[in-house]
C-alpha cells in the first residue's frame, strides 16, 4: 500500500515536472510572438515578420512536447488517482472541463493556422490568430490553476455522506478563490519570464557570434522589455502568494521558513541554516529581524505560527475529525438520529484529519494515542526540502529580474551591445527560469503534503486500487518514452537555435548570404 | 435549475456528442495515420498525407481531451473506475497518442530518410493503435468488466489486461479500425488528387465493405451470444449518486431490449450500414458527400453501441448490481447544471471557429505545394 502511494506520487511528480518544462515556455513565447507580430503589423517591417516566424519555429518544437506531456495529465487523475477522482470530481472536474472548452480548443484549433495561415490570411487576421493562440494558452493556465488553487485551499464545497464525496457548493467561490487568483498570476508571470529569458539568451548568443546582428538586437530588446515588466509581477505576486500561504496553509509556511516555535511578533526571517528535522531546530541560523513577520502577516504585531504549535492544533483537529467519522456510516445510510447528525455536522470539516489515521489503522476509531500524535505530526511537510527549494526559487527569480532590468536599461541607453559580459551572462542564464519554475512547482505541491486536497483528503487515500508493480511498470515506460522524446526535442531545438533565422530560407540571413563571422 | 433527471439525461447526450465528435473529427486523422504507409509510398506522397491533416489534427484531438474532461466532471465515478481499471489499455492509447504531436512537427525538420521513415511508422502507430484499442475497450464495456466497490465507494478492478483481448472485444476493435480507416480514406478523397486519391478510393471501398461485414457480425453476436444487462428494480432518477441502490441481472440478448421497446432506435444501425454503402458506391463521384456519409456511418455505429447499453455506461460482470448507470454515477445536480451552462456557451463558439479554420484551409494538398513550401510544410 505504502509502495503504491509512493510510486504513484513519483510518477505524478515526474510527468508533471516534465510537462512543466514546456508549459511556461509556451506561455512566454506566445506572448512574445504576439508582441513581435504586432510590431510587424504596425511598422510593416519584414524583419519583425521573420522574427515572429523564427521564434515561432522554436515555439512549435516546444509546443509539440507540451501537447504530448499534457495528454498524460488529463488521463492520469483517472488512471492513477481514482479515489481522488471519485472524491472530488464533482468540483475538480469542472475547471478541467471548462479549460477544455474555453481554452485548449481555442489554442489547438488556431495553432495550425498560425503556422500554415501566413499566405491564406491578411496581416491583421493572422495577428488575430496569434492572439487567439496566446489567449488560449493563458486561459488554459487560468483554469488549471483554479483547479490547483482549490486543492491548496478547498473553498465552496461540502461533504455529502450519501455519495461519499465532496460536492460543489459555490462556483463563484471556486472561481474567485484568492489562492487560485494569485497562483495564476504568479505562474503566468513566471511563464512570461521564462519565454523572455529564452529569447534573450539565444539572441545574446547570436550577438556573441556576430551573426544576424539586426535580427538578434531587436529580439534581445523585445525580450528585455517583456522580461523587465513581468519580473516585477513575478516578485509582487510571489510576495502576495506568501501572504496567502501564511493565512491558509500555515503548515506549508512553517516548513518553508523552518519556524519550529511560534515566536514573538514580528518574527525574524531565517536566510540560511542547518535544518535538524529530528530535533526540530535550525542550527547556525542567519537571521534578519522583523522581515518574516512583515511578509507573512503584513503587520508588526501578529505572530507566525510555529511547527510545534501547529502540530498541537492539528492533534485537536484529528480528535474532532474522529467525532465526525464515528457517525459517517449512519449518516451515509440515512439512519442518524438528530443528535448524531448535529455532532457530525459540527465536526465534518475535520473529517479529513481523521482520515489521516487510515495510514496507520484500517478503522480510525481504533487509533491509539500514538497514532493520533503521529497523524498530527504528518500534517507538516518535510522542512529541509521546502526550506531550500524555496530559497533557490527566490534566488533564481531575483537574479533573472536583475538581468532583465539591466539589459533593458543598457538597451535603452544603447550600451548593451558593447558589453560582451552581459551577453555571456544572458546566454548562461538560460537554465535559470526552468530551474525556477520546477522548484516553484515543488514548493507548491510538496508543501501540500500530506494532502491531495488540503485538510480534506490525504494523499495516501487518493490512489487507484492498483498493484505497485503496475505503476512501477508504467513509471519506467514514462521515463523511457519521455527521455527519448525529450532528447529528440532538445536535438531539434539546438539545431534550429544554432541555425538561427537562416532556418526560414528567406535568403537574407547568415548561412545563406555567406557572410563572414565579424565578431 | 433543471431537475436532476433531465440533467442526467442531457449529460448522457452531451458526452455521447463529445465522443462521437471525437470519432468524427479526429477519427479521420487516426484513419489517415493508419493509411500512411499504404496509400503514400514516396516521401513527397507521405508529406501530402501528413499536410492534409497537419494543420487541423491538433484541434481535432481536443474532442478527446474534452471528452475525458467532461466524463471527469459529469461522471466522476466512471472516469475513476474505467480509467484505473483499464490501466494498461489506457496507457497503451496514451503512449500511441504521444507519437502524433511530435511526429507531425518533427518528421520533416530533418532530411534523413531513416529519420523520416521512423516517424512515418510512429504516425502509423499513433493512428492505428488508438483506433483499435478504443474499439476493444468498448467491446469490453458491452460484455461488462470485473469491478466492484467497497463501502467507501472505492472501486476495485479484478481483471487483467489480457482478459480485455477476448474474441468479441477484438472484433469490436476491428469494427472501430475499419470504420475510422474508411473515414480517413474519404477525407483523403477530398484533400488529395491523382495517384494518392486513387489509392485512397480503393482503401475507402475495402474499409467500407469490411465495416459493413464486421459491424453486422458484431450485431448478430450481441443479439444471440453476448450477455447483456437488465435492471430489475425500480430506479429513482432523482436520487443521490450511489452504485448500491439497484438490482441488475445478466441475460443473453438483453442489449436488444431497447431496440424492441423503441423501434426508432433502429435508425442508428441502419445509418451505420447505409453510410458505408454510400461510400462504397459513390466515393469516386462525390468526395465531400462520401466523407459526410462515412461520418454518418461512424455516428450510427457508435450510436448503436450507446443506445443498446442505455442507461448503462459501465456494467460490472462480477457484481452486476453495482454497474454504473447514467442515472446513478453522475455529479451533483448543481455541477451538472453549471457544466450545462458552460457547454451551451462554448460549444457553439467552438463549432463556429472550427468551421472557419477548415474553410480557410480548404482546397487540395498537392505535391507541388509541398515542393514550393519545402521548409514550412510538415
Amino acid at each position: 500500500m505504502e509502495a503504491l502511494v509512493d510510486i504513484s506520487r513519483l510518477q505524478f511528480a515526474f510527468t508533471a515536472l516534465i510537462h512543466f518544462l514546456f508549459v511556461p515556455l509556451t506561455l512566454g513565447l506566445s506572448l512574445i510572438l504576439v508582441v513581435m507580430e504586432s510590431l510587424y503589423v504596425k511598422t510593416g517591417q519584414q524583419i519583425y515578420k521573420d522574427m515572429t516566424k523564427f521564434w515561432g519555429k522554436l515555439f512549435a518544437i516546444n509546443f509539440a512536447m507540451g501537447v504530448v506531456t499534457g495528454l498524460t495529465m488529463e488521463f492520469q487523475f483517472g488512471t492513477n488517482w481514482a479515489y481522488y477522482s471519485h472524491y472530488v470530481g464533482d468540483i475538480f472536474g469542472v475547471p478541467l472541463a471548462i479549460e477544455g472548452m474555453m481554452a485548449f480548443f481555442l489554442e489547438s484549433t488556431f495553432i495550425g493556422l498560425f503556422f500554415f495561415g501566413w499566405d491564406k490570411l491578411s496581416k491583421r487576421k493572422h495577428l488575430m490568430v496569434t492572439v487567439l493562440v496566446a489567449l488560449g494558452s493563458n486561459l488554459s493556465a487560468l483554469w488549471i490553476l483554479i483547479a490547483n488553487g482549490w486543492m491548496q485551499h478547498p473553498v465552496g464545497t461540502v461533504f455529502n455522506p450519501e455519495t461519499m464525496r465532496m460536492e460543489l457548493d459555490s462556483f463563484s467561490a471556486l472561481l474567485f478563490n484568492p489562492v487560485a487568483q494569485v497562483k495564476f498570476l504568479h505562474t503566468l508571470s513566471a511563464g512570461y519570464l521564462t519565454g523572455a529569458a529564452f529569447v534573450l539568451a539565444i539572441s545574446a548568443w547570436y550577438l556573441l557570434k556576430g551573426r544576424d546582428i539586426e535580427f538578434a538586437k531587436r529580439s534581445f530588446a523585445v525580450a528585455a522589455a517583456v522580461g523587465s515588466v513581468v519580473s516585477v509581477t513575478v516578485i509582487m505576486l510571489g510576495d502576495e502568494s506568501g501572504y496567502h500561504v501564511a493565512e491558509f496553509q500555515p503548515e506549508k509556511m512553517a516548513a518553508i521558513e523552518a519556524i519550529w516555535e511560534t515566536e514573538e511578533a514580528p518574527a525574524p526571517l531565517t536566510l540560511a541554516g542547518v535544518i535538524d528535522e529530528n530535533a526540530g531546530e535550525t542550527h547556525m541560523k542567519i537571521e534578519i529581524p522583523y522581515v518574516l513577520g512583515l511578509i507573512a502577516t503584513r503587520s508588526l504585531d501578529k505572530e507566525v505560527a510555529g511547527i510545534k504549535n501547529l502540530v498541537e492544533i492539528n492533534e485537536q483537529r484529528v480528535r474532532s475529525g474522529l467525532q465526525a467519522y464515528k457517525y459517517l456510516a449512519v449518516m451515509r445510510d440515512k439512519e442518524a438520529t438528530e443528535a448524531e447528525r448535529a455532532i457530525f455536522i459540527e465536526h465534518v470539516n475535520d473529517l479529513g484529519y481523521a482520515l489521516l489515521l487510515k495510514k496507520y489503522v484500517k478503522n480510525p476509531m481504533q487509533a491509539s494515542e500514538e497514532n493520533i500524535q503521529q497523524a498530527a505530526r504528518d500534517t507538516i511537510p518535510k522542512v529541509a526540502p521546502m526550506f531550500w527549494t524555496f530559497r533557490v526559487m527566490v534566488a533564481v527569480g531575483s537574479a533573472l529580474a536583475l538581468l532583465m532590468f539591466y539589459s533593458l536599461f543598457t538597451v535603452m541607453r544603447g550600451t548593451a551591445w558593447n558589453k560582451r559580459w552581459l551577453m555571456r551572462a544572458a546566454f548562461w542564464a538560460i537554465p535559470l527560469p526552468f530551474i525556477g519554475v520546477e522548484v516553484g512547482w515543488f514548493v507548491a505541491e510538496f508543501g501540500r503534503q500530506p494532502w491531495t486536497v488540503y485538510g480534506m483528503l490525504p494523499t495516501h487515500l487518493s490512489t487507484s486500487s492498483l498493484q505497485a508493480s503496475d505503476v512501477m511498470g508504467s513509471l519506467i515506460a514514462f521515463v523511457l518514452m519521455y527521455s527519448t522524446l525529450f532528447s529528440v526535442e532538445l536535438f531539434l531545438m539546438f539545431k534550429y537555435a544554432r541555425l538561427g533565422p537562416s532556418a526560414l530560407h528567406t535568403g537574407r540571413y547568415h548561412f545563406e548570404t555567406g557572410a563572414v563571422n565579424h565578431a | 435549475m433543471l431537475d436532476y433527471e433531465s440533467l442526467r439525461l442531457i449529460w448522457w447526450i452531451l458526452v455521447a456528442v463529445l465522443l462521437v465528435g471525437y470519432a468524427i473529427m479526429d477519427g479521420f486523422d487516426l484513419g489517415v495515420g493508419t493509411l500512411l504507409p499504404f496509400v503514400a509510398k514516396t516521401d513527397i506522397e507521405r508529406r501530402v498525407l501528413i499536410n492534409a491533416i497537419g494543420p487541423t489534427w491538433d484541434g481535432n484531438q481536443v474532442w478527446l481531451v474534452l471528452g475525458a474532461g467532461a466524463i471527469f466532471a459529469a461522471w466522476p465515478a466512471i472516469y475513476a473506475t474505467a480509467f484505473s481499471g483499464m490501466y494498461v489499455a489506457m496507457l497503451v492509447v496514451l503512449f500511441a497518442l504521444f507519437l502524433r504531436p511530435v511526429g507531425f512537427d518533427y518528421r520533416s525538420k530533418i532530411e534523413s530518410p531513416i529519420w523520416r521513415t521512423t516517424w512515418d511508422y510512429a504516425l502509423f502507430l499513433g493512428g492505428m493503435v488508438p483506433a483499435v484499442v478504443i474499439g476493444v475497450a468498448y467491446g469490453n464495456f458491452l460484455q461488462g468488466v470485473p469491478f466492484h466497490f467497497d463501502e467507501t465507494f472505492r472501486s476495485f478492478y479484478t481483471g487483467g489486461f489480457i482478459d480485455l483481448l477476448n474474441p468479441f472485444a477484438l472484433l469490436a476493435g476491428f469494427v472501430s479500425l475499419s470504420m475510422l480507416v474508411m473515414h480517413g480514406a474519404t477525407f483523403l478523397l477530398i484533400k488529395t488528387e491523382g495517384v494518392i486519391q486513387f489509392r485512397a478510393l480503393k482503401a475507402s471501398r475495402i474499409a467500407a465493405l469490411t465495416t459493413i461485414v464486421l459491424f453486422s457480425v458484431a450485431g448478430f453476436w450481441i443479439a444471440n451470444g453476448i450477455e447483456g444487462f437488465r435492471i430489475v428494480s425500480v430506479i429513482d432518477y432523482q436520487a443521490p449518486s450511489t452504485p448500491f441502490a439497484k438490482e441488475v441481472i445478466m441475460e443473453v440478448g438483453a442489449w436488444m431490449n431497447n431496440f424492441h421497446q423503441h423501434p426508432w432506435m433502429w435508425i442508428a444501425p441502419l445509418l451505420g450500414i447505409a453510410g458505408a454503402v454510400i461510400v462504397l458506391l459513390l466515393g469516386h463521384k462525390k468526395p465531400g458527400f462520401s466523407w459526410i456519409a462515412s461520418g454518418a456511418s461512424v455516428t450510427g455505429i457508435a450510436g448503436t453501441a450507446g443506445l443498446a447499453m442505455f442507461p448503462f455506461i459501465l456494467p460490472s460482470s462480477t457484481h452486476p448490481s453495482q454497474s454504473l448507470l447514467m442515472w446513478d454515477a453522475t455529479s451533483s445536480q448543481h455541477t451538472l447544471w453549471l457544466m450545462l451552462i458552460a457547454a451551451a456557451i462554448f460549444m457553439p463558439i467552438i463549432l463556429a471557429y472550427t468551421a472557419w479554420v477548415f474553410r480557410v484551409l480548404r482546397g487540395k494538398v498537392t505535391e507541388e505545394q509541398i515542393r514550393d513550401n519545402e521548409h514550412t510544410a510538415y
